[in-house]
């Protein structure tokens, strides 16, 4: 341990003369808690380290640990975390050793949600970097008696040209201890970049290969056992009765046990139901099914998609609480086109569903390890549960099979937690995939009217767009009529196009089940209807559907929602740092118009469609080629999409990211739909909730990145909103059918 | 009830309920976690091991019907990650999540084995049971052709 580790905050406080400011420091909270890692590799903490800052530990025998924050969900933060960091501190990439970090608040935000991760904490994470390296000099310096200007860093060493002194990271090590972090460094150019920018391999490639990866739903500990909950079907009820005793009866089955009532609102907390607790995942299932419980399906008992969708459809075809208002959409025009959109509620569905492992200790603290989106969530969750202080919870990061937005929301942490403490041993819960797909917190089923009007030169005067659904603030409290504006913030509000009357109402929707977010939220329907819409002008008018695009946009500018009115969020940035630009987005049309050769001759059947969107501070247009056969089935041929996203830190995982975003808008486009009725789910599982396989998607995805030297925007969520509208485009472009509900299943169409 | 039979090269002797899954008695009793639970009815493929060599959805199959049966996981498909299946995931950084790559790598190294040079169709066929959230199915096509020109 590093005598840096030992002072007080006080003292080094007064060391270093700062407060603080944006980065936090190790030795705050450095001895709260110990990652499971730090436990695990008892030889490596025998070794003396420093830690300039929370994210970076380097050791004496060179190896720099770095802490990843962040979760990873295939997103590929794990790698690029460390790239960041590693290029400012000069480290190489081998003696790299990435530790995830537990959930803690001396990490700053660990909300692995919204497309955060660089866009939010790139510069974090290059002063990290950078101090770091600059405490390795400053020990250098010190060592040597030469002044710091005269070292630099480089290749995991710090030299000293003039006398042709060098030393590692690791021999430097006694010296860095006690000295005090460099109040500020200086970022490296980005001609010098070694790691940002470059395509690294996923840092977990073998570990995915080989089976060796660990997700939540493969720990194990001593003495633990598996539990499966019986929850009620429709949100709010309880239950009427309880016959546990064939439950009991299995062999392998060890308890049953209630788990506490739901509350109103929903948040976080446990849904209430049966816990059954086994030896092995197995006996826990069979007693589950085993179990004979009544149930009183309580408030949304009469949730029933079908007559939803005509109260929504209703909701939206009448006028709503304007909430963006430029000039007078009602202003007259020399025609008017106007049409309404549904989309049905979706399920995150990650392969791995959620799972979460529990233990309590004697003195009453608990630990967890869990993939979760947002570990600090989880532990004020955990300890609300538990009745515990935060401090008293420990949450492990494991890897995540895949989020969408549904591991960051810590339900089932809460219940292994709870379980845990009631059984008195280790609990791991996993869900089911019936568990998942119906108990989960679903994407807002919507409708959206939108109405054009146009002068007699065919341009577009007036623009009015109303969006309904239920909101996901319902989750969180109640009272929420309709939706908010941390919601028409997304994809709405900013919408880029050049009408002097533009108007959007939000239009009341109640929530019956639990809303959540999902990959992109609101802007996946908002940008299916305004891009389906707005494909429908151009046929109206008889126009070509991306000149008419571009023409929509308009000139290169930016906008700036509050002047019309509107409470925009422009996804938690400055709007300064990061403008509404038309200009970006008519570029990202452009060129991916270009890629798809817009314009060609297509064999017979065949169609093109082209949307582009901004999301997460990242521009994204998609083309998308479909053939129709002679049965009238819709296949999608090929994709092509370009991603104008800033800074970017890993091509490769960008275009992992707008490859995997491409499919998933395939998914919902032609599979994704969740129906209720009678307050429960009708869909359980990939049979009746498909999505898209091998056979169906394209043997081409193509991702293009525009190069930019703009500050980073998100990368996990802004190419998803653009593919539904791009399809069904490209199947109206082919067949002259217009279809204006998702999925496409439902048309008949796959 | 005991049921034995050989689970990478390792003959084991489990005492299990014979109706269990062979997914839970390869991950809760034999405690291999590589093979994963994703939909419990044969639906998306993740938990795909090898039967005497072919590919089966363990989620569904009665731990019973390995009796004295070779059962390979993806902790026995190599030693250290060198099956060129293996291989080529990494070269083309083929996962992002990576929880069905298990399932997904199973299903391919027995497609090579039985077609060494697989046609888009051989491959459709071959790993549409396997489901992909993250939505790698572009990258899997491309790492089976790859491997399949390599050892041409």
């Amino acid at each position: 341990m590093s005598e840096l580790r030992k002072i007080s905050r006080r003292e080094f406080m007064k060391r270093t003369g700062q407060a603080g400011g944006g980065l936090v420091f190790a030795l705050t909270f450095a001895t709260a808690c110990t990652p499971a890692d730090e436990v695990a590799d008892p030889v490596a903490r025998k070794l003396a380290s420093v830690a300039p800052n929370v994210y970076v530990n380097i050791r004496n025998d060179g190896i720099v640990e770095i802490y990843c924050h962040r979760s990873e969900m295939g997103q590929g933060i794990r790698t690029s975390l460390p790239q960041v960091i590693g290029d400012e501190l000069e480290a190489d990439w081998d003696k790299i050793k990435l530790i995830q970090a537990i959930g803690h608040e001396k990490y700053g935000d660990q909300n692995t949600d919204g497309s955060t991760s660089i866009r939010k904490h790139f510069d974090l994470l290059r002063n990290a970097g950078a101090t770091a390296r600059d405490m390795m000099i400053a020990a250098a310096a010190a060592t040597w008696g030469v002044p710091a200007e005269e070292c630099v860093a480089r290749d995991h060493a710090v030299h000293h040209e003039a006398s042709g002194r060098s030393a590692g990271y690791g021999d430097l090590v006694d010296a860095a201890s006690g000295m005090p972090q460099p109040e500020s460094a200086e970022f490296k150019s980005p001609a010098d970049y070694k790691y940002i920018g470059k395509p690294m391999d996923t840092i977990d490639g073998m570990a995915f290969t080989t089976g060796a990866a660990k997700y939540a739903t493969d720990m194990v500990l001593p003495d633990m056992l598996y539990g499966t909950i019986e929850r009620c079907p429709a949100l709010g009820g309880s239950i009427a009765s309880l016959d546990d005793a064939a439950a009991r009866a299995i062999a392998g089955v060890v308890d049953v046990i209630r788990l506490p009532e739901p509350s109103s609102p929903p948040v976080f907390n446990v849904l209430g139901g049966v816990a059954v607790l086994a030896t092995n995942t197995w006996a826990a299932e069979r007693g589950r099914a085993a179990l004979e419980i009544e149930w009183d399906l309580g408030a949304n008992a009469a949730y029933s998609s079908d007559t939803y969708k005509e109260q929504l459809i209703a909701s939206a075809s009448a006028p709503g609480r304007v909430t963006l208002n430029r000039g007078d959409a009602d202003a007259a025009a020399a025609s008017v086109h106007e049409a309404i959109y549904y989309a049905p509620h979706l399920s995150q569905a990650p392969m791995e569903p959620p799972a979460a492992m529990a233990r309590v200790d004697e003195d009453g603290n608990c630990e967890v390890w869990a993939c979760s989106q947002d570990p600090q969530t989880a532990r004020a969750t955990v300890a609300g549960t538990l009745g515990l202080e935060p401090e008293q919870v420990t949450v492990n990061v494991t890897l995540l099979g895949g989020g969408f937005g549904r591991k960051s929301k810590p339900d089932f942490i809460a219940e292994a937690a709870w379980l845990a403490r009631e059984a008195g041993r280790p609990v791991k819960v996993q869900w089911t995939r019936e568990d998942d797909i119906r108990q989960g917190y679903l994407h807002s089923v919507s409708a959206q009217y939108f109405r054009a009007g146009q002068d007699e030169n065919g341009a577009t005067t007036t623009w009015l767009h109303r969006t309904s659904f239920p909101s996901i603030v319902t989750t969180f409290a109640p009272g929420v009529p309709g939706p908010q504006a941390n919601e028409l913030s997304l994809g709405a509000f900013d919408s880029p196009w050049d009408v002097p009357n533009l108007r959007i109402e939000a239009c009341d929707a109640p929530a019956h089940v639990r809303i959540g977010w999902l990959r992109s939220v609101c802007n996946v329907f908002h940008a299916y209807g305004a891009g389906c819409f707005v494909d429908e002008l151009a046929h109206v008018k008889g126009r070509d559907p991306k000149e008419h695009l571009l023409e929509m946009i308009g000139p290169a500018r930016q906008i700036n929602p509050a002047d019309d009115g509107a409470d925009y969020g422009n996804y938690g940035q400055d709007l300064a740092q990061h403008p509404v630009d038309t200009g970006r987005l008519a570029a990202v049309a452009e060129k991916v118009a270009d890629m798809a050769g817009w314009g060609r001759e297509l064999p017979d059947g065949h169609g093109l469609g082209i949307a582009v969107h901004r999301s997460f501070l990242a521009y994204v247009g998609a083309v998308a080629e479909v053939s129709v056969d002679a049965n009238g089935m819709l296949k999608v041929e090929e994709i092509w999409t370009c991603i104008d996203a800033g800074l970017v830190v890993n091509p490769d995982r960008v275009r992992s990211q707008m490859e995997g975003a491409a499919i998933f808008g395939m998914s919902l486009a032609l599979h994704g739909e969740i129906t209720a009725s009678g307050g429960a789910i009708v869909e359980g599982n990939f049979d009746t909730y498909p999505m898209c396989r091998m056979s169906e998607v394209p043997h081409k995805i193509h991702a293009h990145i525009m190069e930019s030297d703009a500050l980073p925007g998100g990368v996990g969520e802004p190419g998803v909103p653009p593919i539904a509208p791009a399809i069904v485009n490209a199947y109206f472009a082919a067949s002259g059918n217009r279809v204006r509900e998702l999925p496409l299943r439902n048309a008949g169409l796959v | 009830m005991a049921v034995k039979f050989l689970l990478n090269n390792q003959e084991v002797d489990l005492d299990v309920d014979p109706a269990m899954p062979l997914l839970w008695a390869i991950r809760d009793i034999a405690g291999l976690t590589g093979t994963k639970y994703a939909c419990g009815k044969a639906l998306c493929g993740s938990c795909t091991v090898h039967l005497d060599g072919q590919p089966v959805r363990s989620c569904v199959l009665p731990v019973s019907a390995a009796a004295g049966k070779t059962v390979t996981t993806i902790e026995g498909l190599s030693e250290d990650g060198s099956h060129p299946v293996q291989v080529a995931w990494r070269e083309l950084n083929v996962a992002q999540c990576g929880y069905c790559q298990s399932g997904q790598i199973m299903s391919a190294a027995a497609l090579l084995e039985r077609v060494p040079n697989p046609s888009d169709d051989d491959i459709d066929g071959a790993m549409s049971g396997n489901i992909c959230r993250c939505g790698t199915y572009t990258r899997i096509r491309e790492a089976i052709h790859r491997i399949a020109e390599d050892q041409s």
